[in-house]
Order: structure tokens, then sequence, then C-alpha cells
């Protein structure tokens, strides 16, 4: 892959792949999903052949992102720790939308928005997963009362719902912020693309010489 | 388990047109179960199997007269035998016919996502179209009765369809036509409420004060009926509904929230579209690219970053100069 001279990795491959297969599951699921949730949209299931290929296919898939996003939690979630940084990021939430980020406050890999997404999707994930299961007929049906199931699928679509939702906001800030998209392509950002968005994040680079994503870090020892 | 176009739709699951309705009228249809009349025989379980060519594989033996233990996709109507104590230590042997009971409002077709899965013709039989179902079990959490089940083999949903092939051609459901005590009935909805009637006085003369005819009212009646020797109490009746009708929670999941949420996604949408056109994309500019240069240059002519290059391991990082 060509790159630019001096340009940041922001995503390494691992990472990258396992946001695809995320993503790829996410859409997968959310026509399958909705196809079910509204008759308005039931065209959709024939994106799968089928309604009952979309209906068979849909907790697969379901299973497929809940292990692939874990493997993003585990890659991600100690640069989505929260901080007072966050706070202030969000007062200033005005300016950010209106593309002048000059007095917002510097923030590290991820903004307050980016961690929200993260966040949500941390706990919206494993809900669906859940009240997939017990909503899941051909295998699990005998599981739980009627009851439970009812109010499954009610928590399983809101939470789909609230998800896709989520999802918006996250394609839409990639297409928003230009050189996003390629950080999860290409997987690399410009110098300027990381002063200008994450400062702080651009700054540890820098202090520690590294080529991103994460800073290198100092041992005692190096310290001297 | 068919179409039968024949009759005129009531309803058609997940759909919001009209349904066809050529015909300009056809009678509302019932089957009255009188429980106090049955002797729990099993004709209408075998009339049941034979017409609509079911053969369950044999089972397991209980150790009560119920067989086999459950309603499932090859078994449509099942007795259902109770032995009931009233509080002057009389034993009652209550035998309920389950199945079907064809509500005029289908918790079923109410939940089904699949068009055309689910009808409801006009004479008010609820009919299963298999080659629309998609096996998604939704229907099972829509009934109030607990009587649809998912088959195992073909994994779509079945249940009694009220004989609707047989009635369709003038005839009446083979578990009627079994029955060697009359103890079932089919007719018109309003002939067999008649007849209820009258067997309800009968049965109230003969000391079952609260004997009655069970249409319950939450699902807005049913085109199953039954009449109770104990109408007041329809639980003892191997947990027959009080008050059968659609759970909230299905009238909330099916009801409001899919306009809200379709609408909250597209708003979702238009508003990304619109922040586009009004506040348009983020770029990062030369400016930038100046500046980051300068830090990076700065860092250049400073000493050498500790540790730099070097893997990253599990302490601290540095803190950024500010």
């Amino acid at each position: 892959m060509t790159r630019p001279p001096g340009a940041l990795t922001r995503n390494d491959t691992v990472t990258r792949i396992n946001h695809w297969i995320t993503a790829a599951c996410f859409i997968l699921l959310t026509v399958s999903g909705l196809s079910m949730f509204d008759p308005l949209l039931y065209w959709m299931s024939n994106l799968f052949g089928s309604g009952q290929w979309a209906r068979g296919a849909h907790p697969w898939i379901g299973i497929v992102l809940f292990v692939s996003y874990t493997g993003l939690v585990i890659q991600f979630w100690r640069d989505n720790m929260w901080n007072r940084d966050d706070i202030a990021w969000m007062k200033k939430i005005d300016r950010v939308l209106a593309n002048d980020e000059e007095d917002v406050p510097e923030v590290g890999r991820f903004n307050a928005g980016q961690k929200f997404v993260f966040w949500s999707m941390a706990l919206l994930i494993p809900i669906l997963l859940i009240t997939g299961l017990i909503i899941w007929q051909t295998y699990f049906w005998t599981w739980t009362s009627i009851p439970t199931q009812r109010a499954g699928l009610l928590i399983h679509s809101l939470c789909a719902i609230a998800a896709i939702l989520i999802w918006i906001v996250h394609v839409y800030a990639a297409i928003w912020v230009r050189g996003s998209m390629r950080a999860m392509t290409q997987g690399y950002v410009t110098p300027g693309w990381a002063w200008r968005h994450h400062r702080k994040w651009f700054r540890s680079l820098v202090a520690t010489g590294s080529n991103g994503p994460r800073p290198n870090v100092v041992t005692r020892e190096t310290r001297e | 388990m068919t179409n039968y176009q024949s009759q005129n739709y009531i309803r058609i699951s997940a759909t919001t047109i009209t349904p066809p309705v050529a015909r300009n009228y056809e009678a509302s249809m019932a089957k009255l179960i009188d429980v106090s009349r049955c002797i729990g025989c099993k004709a209408c379980q075998a009339a049941c199997m034979e017409w609509n060519n079911l053969r369950q594989p044999v089972g397991l033996f209980d150790g009560t007269l119920k067989n086999p233990p459950d309603l499932d996709p090859e078994v449509w109507t099942l007795m259902r035998f109770a032995e009931y104590e009233d509080d002057k230590g009389n034993l009652e042997w209550l035998i309920r016919k389950d199945g079907c009971m064809h509500c005029e409002d289908p918790g079923c077709l109410k939940a089904c996502p699949a068009p055309g899965a689910i009808v409801q013709y006009e004479n008010g039989i609820v009919d299963f179209i298999s080659e629309n179902c998609i096996g998604c079990g939704y229907c099972l959490k829509g009934c109030p009765f607990n009587i649809p089940r998912i088959s195992e083999v073909d994994l779509k949903s079945y249940k009694c369809t009220l004989c609707s092939d047989r009635v369709a051609v003038n005839l009446e459901p083979a578990c009627v036509k079994a029955c060697p005590t009359g103890a079932i009935l089919f007719g018109t909805k309003k002939n067999m409420t008649d007849w209820a009637g009258e067997r309800v006085e009968d049965l109230k003369s003969r000391g079952y004060e609260h004997a009655g005819l069970y249409d319950p009212p939450g699902v807005s009646g049913t085109h199953v009926m039954y009449v109770l020797q104990h109408a007041d109490k329809p639980t003892i009746y191997s947990n027959l509904p009080d008050n059968p009708r659609i759970s909230p929670t299905v009238d909330f999941w099916k009801g409001l929230i899919k306009p809200v949420s379709l609408a909250g996604i597209a708003a979702a949408a238009i508003a990304g579209f619109m922040h586009w056109v009004i506040a348009g994309p983020n770029e990062a500019q030369p400016e930038d690219e100046d500046a980051a240069e300068h830090l990076i240059e700065a860092k250049a002519k400073s000493p050498p970053p500790p540790g730099g290059g070097g893997k990253p391991q599990r302490t601290e990082p540095v803190e950024p100069p500010v």
C-alpha cells in the first residue's frame, strides 16, 4: 500500500479487518432485521433470497457480529476510557458540528462522540445477543416462557433501533470528517488530520516517536 | 395450510393494503364445543389426524389420559383432561378439546412479519398459509392461547385450520362430523351462540349456576367457543385463560414503535444529509499540515524521544507536552 511520507497509522491491519467484518455483519443484520420488524420493509428479505432465508441467517450473523465486536472492544477499550477532557469537548459540540475546532479542547485518539458510539454498541450488542438467543425459535423456543420471549422481542427491537440510529451517526461522522474513511480502509491519516482532529493523540505519537496507532511507551529504564 | 380465495379476507398478516373483498356477504361461522357433553372419546382427535393426514411419531405415555402430551405441528387438536374437586368435595372430570380458538382479533396474525402467512377469512377462520410462513415463531408469542407450533422438519408454523378446506366447500370440520355426542357443533356464530344459550339455561337448571359461554371479549370473541359448566373459572379447564387478550408487550411492539422507529431512522439520515449541506465536510487544511510539520520538526530538534521506536509495553505512557 502506498502511503504519503509522514503518514500515521490510525488503525492497523488486524483492526481494519475486524472492523469491516463487524460492519458487514451489522449491515446484513440491519437489512434482515428490519425486514422482520416492519412489513413495509419486508421486501429487504429478498436480498437474502426469501423471508425464510433472512430469518434463518439473521441469528448466525448476529453471533459472528458479537464475536467480531468483542475483538474491537479488546483493541479499543483503553483508548475509549472516559475522562475530563470528554466533558469539556461535549460542551463545545456546537463548535465541532460547525467544523470550527480551534477552541475545542484537544482530544486523544478518540473524541467523546466516538467513545459514545463505542460504549453504546458495547452495551447494546450483548443485550441484542441475549434477547436474540431468547427469541431464536429454532433452537431455544423451549428454554424460556412465552412472556419472557415477548419481552425479548420488544427489547431486541428497541435495542436494534437504537443501534441503527447510532450506526447512522457513526457512518455520517466518517463521511463528514474527511480522511476518516481512509483511516479505516487503508489505515493511515496525515499528520495534519491528526493535528486537526486528535491533537492530543498526535502529540503523544510525536513525543514518543511513534507512527501510531498508539504512542510508544516509556519504561523507567529508558526514561533515564 | 393453503389459501382459499373462495372466501373474502378480513385480515392478511404484515399487509397494509385493503384485502380483496369481492363478495358482498359471508356469514361469520363458529364451532361450539360443549364441554358438558364431551365424553373424552378422542374421536375428534382421530378425525383431525385423518382428514388432515397428520401422523405424529409414537411418543411416550405420561400416565394420563392426555395423549399425545401436547399440541404439536402434527397434533392440531388435543383433549386435555382435568380432575376438579368443588368446595363440596365432588369430583368433576373436565375434558377440554384444546386447539386454535380462531380469535376475532388474532394475536398470531398481529405478530406475524411475513405478508400473507396468516389470513383471516370473512367467515372468521384464521388460517396459516404455509408457503408464506418464514418460521420466525412470532405467532407463538402473539397467541394468547399458546396454540401454534413450529415444525422441526420444515420450520413452518402449524395449527388447527378449522378445516378451512372443508368449510370452503360447505362441509363441517372433521372433528364436528366425528363427535358422537353432539358436543361439537358448527354453524353461524349467531346460531351457535343461541344454541349455547339454551345449553347454558339447561345446565343452570341442573345446578351449574355459573354455567356460561366462553367467547372471550378480550380478543373480540372467538370462532371456537366453549360451553363451560363453570364459566366463572375457565382456568380449571386445563388452564383456559380467564381473560385472554393480545399481550400489551406484543401490542406495543407491533404498534407505535414501528412507525416511530422508521421515522427516527429516516430523520437521522436526513439530519446527516442536512448537516452535510449546511456545514459540509470537515477537511484537514494546509495550515493543519503545516502545524503538524512544525511540531514534528520541533521534536526532531529536541533530544531523541525516550524509548522511541520500541514495541509498546505495558507501562504508563508519557504525558505528551502541552
